[in-house]
């Protein structure tokens, strides 16, 4: 069992979890993932490490209520525990010293998983330049964590409640017509926006990493069924990733194989509804 | 001689209508009379052909003696001088090309059902509910890994906790069992009542199963001897990377491997969705693709989560079936359909990524090749679809990559299986053994078993050595 020691609320449906799995935060790198079970009827679902404290034996998961699972995740609360924790998984980000200039590019929920990338590199000596982006003011998150780990910052709301008026690709754009010498642009949100991304720095020959999520079991190379396409040839995510080279990614395969459970998904929340299960405290 | 049928006791079932849609066991078991009488058929014979086909050589005519004499608490005491997880055996040798090839009332009729007295040794041992006593260590007992709780790793570390290490068992899913748990069904093989009860035995013993640990990713062999104390490692983590046919259309919604849809079902528990919180999705009708056990037990999987039909799409013919007998019989009695001689070419999908359809060839077998068997042959032109929604690739698996990728010094082939030795197990780093799925490639649970056994025989006595220095 794994302890739920801080609980908090980031913005409307989505969590902040610190939870104790010292062994798992001894050896966690950015990029890596885990993946858990809230009970025994639970679904394994994966989540990213958006922080580890190797001393306090802590890994911080950030997740958004969107179904069953998650939201049976987010009725737990400080002091309970979570039945399965399994990590660290998937291969770590090629974090190093000496990249030069880093973009790292997080949409909605997608900041959770690209603030450990954005702290290391700047750890590592690079510059860093993060773009976060959300719908509104009120759902961003990790606003100064996002800060801290960065040499500059830009912030996009699509309907302009706060920052730049617009997308995260605007905001890369802007960069890019500043002149700003980019090496690597790590960009992790939702599939539409990174494939956006990619449409923007493809052209331009922008080396740019992706981070995928498809519909994941076991996480360890054993079921196949978060396979994606990259570059023609069918890889496994949770092993090969979740990391891709955003520009050989089969962004439209990955929507449709991502959408191959929304009937059941339905049903598993009406569920969950009658039996009074996973309502949000 | 007293005369004696040349028929085996059949094995009571349940009907084939209802079991379609339940996934409560089929095989009911024999019960005290018919085993004391399938065992009376035994001959006993001075030189016991049926041992040659048992790869852990279990004593079959003293077991089955003991059985005659009621003796129940002989037979198993029998039974597992050799093979340690007798109530899983009983139920999944493919008894007809292992002992009961061998037997002797083979050749005019039917032979000894070996499997099943085995089974029925096994289950009588199990309702008495036998305390089981936890080890005594020394206080300077040696510590052993082992990796992956599948059956090679059970019985590699049952058989050293009697040797008196101590044992953790590393297991990346969150359930001990390996196939046994995650890719057999419960209709041939019961997890509560039999794995469970298994690995149970194993931790009252005093070994310590740690759940949740992928190894290679959470620690690598050099740290767990290194830095965790551990005196020697066994690896058995399998074959569990699933294979697929690099045709086209194989990555459209509704294509599962085998490893997935099973998963799913038996380890997830997904065909009690939604009180269980993993979906699986079926359709009207599914192609399972190959002919192996584990196309047999997707295709009955899919039957029972409410498929109309299901198909067996395989490309060479019945004789090359390589299922157990016994399941392709039972398949074919809960109404799975077998499109023999047929390969599929491609998935074909809707304009929303779901599979409609499975294009296939016809196949011929040609002439016998070297191996003696007669390979199968494309027929020029005879591509047909079937209307499917769901397609099941459960054409083999592979070895995981993950552990060998990790440790340094310790040798694959070209296929990513691990070299070990035959009699020892050890492979090419000092200390680390290994046996199972994870040598041979897709095997059985008996060979994994025994290869577990083999390798805490040489474990204790590299260990042995290793303490006189
Ligand atoms: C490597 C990886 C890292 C992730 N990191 C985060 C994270 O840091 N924060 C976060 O909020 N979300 C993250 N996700 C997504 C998260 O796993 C899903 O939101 C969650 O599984 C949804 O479960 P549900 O039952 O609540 O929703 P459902 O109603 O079941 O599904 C909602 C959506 O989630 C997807 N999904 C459902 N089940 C799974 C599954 N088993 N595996 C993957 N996706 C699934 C579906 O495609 C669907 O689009 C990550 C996914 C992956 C693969
Ligand atoms: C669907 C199916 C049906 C079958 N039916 C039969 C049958 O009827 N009769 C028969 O004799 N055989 C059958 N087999 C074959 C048989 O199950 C296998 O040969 C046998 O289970 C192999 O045992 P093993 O211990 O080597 O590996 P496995 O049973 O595969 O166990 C390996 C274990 O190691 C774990 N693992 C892997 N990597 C790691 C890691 N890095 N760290 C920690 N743990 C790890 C896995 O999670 C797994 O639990 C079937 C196989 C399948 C897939
Ligand atoms: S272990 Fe398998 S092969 Fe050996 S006697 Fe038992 S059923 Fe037969
Ligand atoms: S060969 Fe058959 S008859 Fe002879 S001992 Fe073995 S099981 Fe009995
Ligand atoms: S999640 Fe099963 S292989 Fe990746």
């Amino acid at each position: 069992m794994f302890k739920i020691i801080k609980k908090e609320c980031l913005s409307p449906g989505v969590y902040r979890y610190d939870v104790e799995a010292p062994r798992i935060a001894k050896k966690t790198q950015p990029g890596q993932f885990i993946i858990l079970r809230v009970d025994e009827v639970g679904e394994r679902i994966p989540l990213t490490v958006a922080d580890f404290d190797r001393d306090k034996g802590i890994i911080t998961i950030i997740f958004q209520v969107v179904g069953a699972s998650t939201e049976a995740l987010a009725a737990l609360d400080e002091g309970d525990s979570i039945m399965d924790f399994v990590g660290p998984l998937g291969k770590k980000s090629d974090v190093r010293p000496g990249i030069g200039t880093v973009v790292c590019i997080g949409g909605g929920i997608g900041v959770a998983p690209v603030y450990p990338i954005a702290r290391g590199m700047k750890e590592a000596g690079n510059k860093v330049i993060s773009i976060m982006g959300a719908r509104n003011k009120d759902i961003l998150i990790m606003e100064k964590e996002m800060a801290d780990a960065s040499d500059e910052l830009l912030i996009t709301t699509d309907d302009g409640s706060y920052g730049i008026h617009g997308f995260v690709t605007n905001a890369l754009q802007t960069l890019i017509d500043r002149g700003e010498k980019i090496d690597v642009v790590y960009a992790i949100g939702p599939v539409v926006m990174m494939r956006s991304v990619v449409n923007v720095t493809k052209p331009l020959g922008l080396k740019t990493v992706v981070s995928l999520n498809p519909v994941m079991v076991d996480g360890t190379g054993m079921c196949g069924g978060c396979r994606v396409e990259v570059g023609g040839e069918t890889k496994f995510a949770c092993v090969d990733g979740p990391e891709f080279d955003g520009v050989l990614v089969d962004f439209k395969g990955l929507m449709e194989r991502q959408g191959m459970y929304r009937e059941q998904e339905n049903v598993a929340r009406d569920h969950a509804c009658k039996i009074g299960l996973g309502r949000v405290k | 001689m007293m005369a004696v049928s040349i028929k085996k006791h059949p094995m009571p079932e349940q009907d084939p209508k209802v079991r379609a849609h339940n996934f409560n066991e089929v095989a009911l078991g024999y019960d005290e009379e018919t085993a004391v009488a399938e065992a009376e058929r035994c001959l006993h014979c001075k030189v016991p052909q049926c041992r040659k086909g048992c790869p852990v050589g279990v004593n079959i005519p003293e077991f089955i003696a003991k059985i005659k004499k009621k003796d129940f608490d002989g037979a198993i005491a029998k039974i597992k001088e050799s093979n340690s997880l007798p109530a899983i055996c009983g139920r999944v040798c493919p008894q007809e090309n292992q002992c009961e090839k061998y037997c002797i009332l083979g050749i005019k009729g039917e032979p000894v059902g070996i499997g099943r007295l085995e089974r029925f040794a096994a289950d009588t041992e199990m309702a008495k509910d036998k305390e089981i006593k936890p080890i005594e260590y020394a206080a300077d007992a040696q510590k052993v890994a082992v990796i992956g709780a599948g059956p090679a790793g059970l019985s590699a570390a049952g058989d050293l906790a009697r040797l008196g290490y101590r044992v953790t068992i590393f297991e990346a899913l969150h359930t001990a069992g390996g196939v046994l748990s995650y890719g057999i069904p419960e209709f041939p093989l019961p997890k509560d009542k039999i794995v469970k009860n298994e690995i149970a035995n194993l931790e009252k013993l005093g070994v310590k199963i740690e759940l949740d640990s992928v190894v290679g990713q959470l620690y690598t062999i050099d740290e767990l001897m290194d830095e965790e104390g551990f005196d020697a490692v066994f690896v058995g983590t399998g074959a569990g990377l699933p294979h697929f046919m690099h045709i086209p259309g194989e990555n459209l919604n509704g294509v599962y491997s085998a490893n997935e849809f099973l998963t799913r079902s038996n380890l997830m528990k997904a065909y009690k969705f939604p009180e269980y919180g993993t979906p699986i999705r079926v359709g009207k009708s599914v192609a399972v693709v190959g002919g192996g056990n584990v196309a047999m037990d997707g295709a009955r999987t899919a039957l029972r989560l409410g498929a109309e039909h299901v198909y067996i799409v395989y490309r060479r013919g019945e004789e090359e079936l390589p299922a157990r007998k016994e399941e392709v019989h039972h398949a074919k009695e809960e109404g799975v359909e077998f499109k023999l001689l047929n390969n599929p070419v491609a998935v074909i999908g809707d304009d929303k990524g779901w599979v409609k359809a499975i294009k296939c060839i016809k196949m011929e077998l040609g002439e016998p090749d070297e191996s003696g068997r007669r390979s199968p042959k494309p027929v020029e032109g005879s591509e047909f679809e079937i209307p499917v929604d769901t397609v099941i690739m459960a054409i083999g698996q592979g070895p995981n990559p993950i552990v060998a990728r990790t440790t340094p010094g310790m040798e694959t082939n070209k296929r990513g299986n691990i070299i070990a030795d035959d009699e020892t197990c050890a492979t090419t780093k000092a200390g680390v053994f290994a046996g199972g799925d994870i040598v041979t490639g897709a095997a059985t649970v008996i060979l994994a078993m025994g290869a577990g056994k083999k390798a805490a025989a040489a474990i204790d006595e590299y260990l042995k050595k290793k303490r006189a220095k």
